[in-house]
């Protein structure tokens, strides 16, 4: 545990000395904490209908001006930043464990095994991402669940091709060999021996699937397929932004710039991270 | 090189069976009759029993799926549920638009990506180098349908430059409409494939058999233009055979947002009038186009590059 909390230090120091790094850091953090403490940070409530100051330009009262229903573009900002992560971290998450679990029962397992899960990865690939989403979202119904299983079901494959990969390349190594001829269980080389080597690589995908996740759950809600009204979400500040466009452009500026410097925020942190954790992977992508 | 060919083939159909069967077994589990869904809840029961006989739900499982294929094989996708219209000739009518769009913005993005990074790779730690390389990092993070909005509210909204609706009629106007969604959907890749180029010219600047023609004598502009680009533009082509889905999705959001004709526009009508042959009949055709397109960037690659076949 110690040895292991000193590896996350020198990562983290290894970050905030690329300069790329140190931004996606800060952007990140901004982010996160807004979040996190988007109850305190929000001058109004997101949800506050305001009749009377309706379709109000960006001012001192309300920063980034008003929708239609007279809610404060600000508060309905940081709240929507709230719903992304709320989307983005259990989705990308849940995928990268079912992901690196198949993955490495494929690289490791029978070649049976490997061909049907390879076929499995393969058809989920198939689906164009939102079409897919289109598609489940038209059968069960649009919610917050709905966009997380969406996402995760279609980023599984990444997870799960790369840790089949990593598990190859690790499975005839010498320290996997020992383990075996001591007669270890497979379960006990996966997770004790694999596990450690591979979720580094992992993590860094992980960090770099977050912008995509967000711009997911953004475009859907955008379509209004996502999450449900009147929860504020950057995409649906974008569909009111879009409906009414020539009234209120400022709801476009507000919803789109924050999914711009989450996923610039992310793509820095994610790029920096893998550079830190292993310069290799830059190759591969 | 025809082997090769002949395993990727029936690898890309296999995918493609085996997605369509899930497809369709997953509109066949969901909860709830899908007729009452379609039809609402004041449907009276003839007009049902009608439309579950007509779409072959009063049939079991194994037999409906198997009609579905016999149907599918002679390029029948099913019925419009409200026009009555075949699905196949919507879905082939709207088609055009989003290859349309798909193509103009992956034209531009490629020629000026391959070129930028090419030049960026030939002198690099130069200014254009860096300044290529920090546009590449900051446009790679741009969401399509959001510089699609930002694009639409700037020079179609305010500087009004560009149309803001629609396809357009006849070839210039039709060129005038596709600028914006184009420039929005391509925006991103310029700097990914900037950034590939440069990378893998890099590499192959550094390989045996450009090393070999420049001691023939042959002009260095020769040997970047011909010896190095040709291998170096080999992940360009994978890459955007395989980003075809990403291209897909995008033109989905850009057609919504410059309310133009296409695939994308036609799949949200339908999933919000609830009318699944059509849903189904475009998430086929173009889950279809995304599997071909994949074959066909490693069947290129093969052919540009001995070395690829085997390493399937």
């Amino acid at each position: 545990m110690e040895k292991s909390r000193s590896e996350l230090g020198q990562i983290i120091v290894g970050v905030a000395r690329d300069p790329l790094g140190l931004m996606g850091l800060i952007i990140v953090g901004v982010i996160v904490f807004c979040a996190i403490f988007a109850y305190w940070i929000v001058p109004y409530d997101p949800i506050a209908m305001d009749i009377k100051s309706r379709m109000q330009g960006p001012s001192t009262a309300h920063l980034l001006g008003t929708d239609q229903l007279g809610r404060d573009t600000f508060s309905r900002v940081i709240a929507g930043g709230q719903v992304a992560l709320k989307v983005a971290l259990p989705a990308v998450f849940g995928a990268m464990a079912i992901g690196l679990t198949l993955g490495m029962i494929a690289g490791y397992g029978p070649k049976w095994l490997d061909n049907l899960l390879m076929l499995f990865f393969d058809t989920i690939r198939s689906f164009p991402t939102v079409m897919f989403a289109l598609a489940v979202v038209a059968l069960i119904g649009p919610s917050l669940q709905t966009v997380v299983f969406v996402v995760m079901a279609t980023s599984i494959p990444t997870y799960g091709r790369v840790a089949r990969t990593q598990t190859m390349t690790l499975r005839n190594s010498e320290f996997i060999l020992a383990e075996r001829s001591m007669g270890a269980s497979m379960s006990r080389i996966l997770g004790v021996h694999m596990l450690p080597n591979i979720i580094g690589v992992l993590a860094v995908l992980a960090a770099m699937d977050i912008p995509t996740v967000i711009a997911l759950e953004a475009g859907l809600s955008f379509l209004g397929l996502g999450v449900k009204p009147p929860t504020p979400s950057w995409g649906s500040l974008l569909k009111d932004g879009y409906s009414l466009i020539r009234q209120t452009p400022w709801l476009v500026v507000g919803g789109g710039l924050p999914i711009i410097l989450a996923t610039l925020g992310f793509t820095f942190l994610g790029e920096s991270l893998r550079d830190v954790v292993d310069p290799k992977l830059r190759k591969q992508r | 090189m025809l082997n090769f060919a002949t395993r990727r083939f029936a690898l890309s159909l296999l995918i493609l069976f085996v997605a369509v069967t899930v497809m369709f077994l997953m509109i066949r589990a969901v909860p709830g009759d899908p007729v009452q869904i379609m039809l609402g809840p004041r449907a009276t029961p003839e007009l049902q029993a009608q439309l579950t006989a007509a779409l072959g739900l009063d049939q079991p499982i194994w037999k409906q799926l198997l009609i579905f294929y016999g149907n599918l094989l002679q390029g029948d996708l099913g019925t419009d549920v409200f026009s009555g219209r075949s699905v196949t000739d919507i879905v082939f009518q709207q088609l055009p638009f989003t290859l349309e769009l798909i193509f103009a913005s992956i034209l531009w993005s490629a020629t000026l990506g391959i070129a930028l990074g090419a030049y960026a790779a030939a002198h690099p730690n130069t200014l254009i180098d860096r300044v290529a390389a920090a546009i590449s990092v900051s446009f790679v993070a741009a969401p399509a349908f959001v510089v699609a909005l930002l694009a639409l509210l700037v020079f179609a909204v305010h500087l009004q430059w560009f149309p803001a609706i629609g396809a357009g009629e006849g070839f210039w106007d039709r060129l005038d409409h596709l600028v914006l969604p184009a420039f929005a959907i391509g925006l991103s890749w310029v700097g990914y494939i900037a950034r590939l180029v440069r990378a893998s010219m890099l590499e192959v600047m550094g390989e045996s058999h450009v090393r070999t023609a420049r001691a023939f004598g042959i002009a260095e502009r020769r040997v970047v233009m011909v010896y190095a680009l040709r291998i170096a533009i080999l992940p360009v082509v994978t890459v955007i055979g395989v980003g075809m889905g990403f291209l897909l999705s995008s033109a989905v959001f850009a057609e919504i947002v410059f309310a133009r004709p296409g695939l994308g526009k036609l799949v949200i009508d339908s999933i919000t009038t609830r009318n699944y042959p059509v849903v189904m009949g475009s998430v086929l055709i173009s889950t279809a186009l995304f599997v071909v397109s994949t074959a066909l960037a490693d069947l290129i690659n093969a052919l540009l590059d001995p070395r690829a076949r085997t390493a399937h």
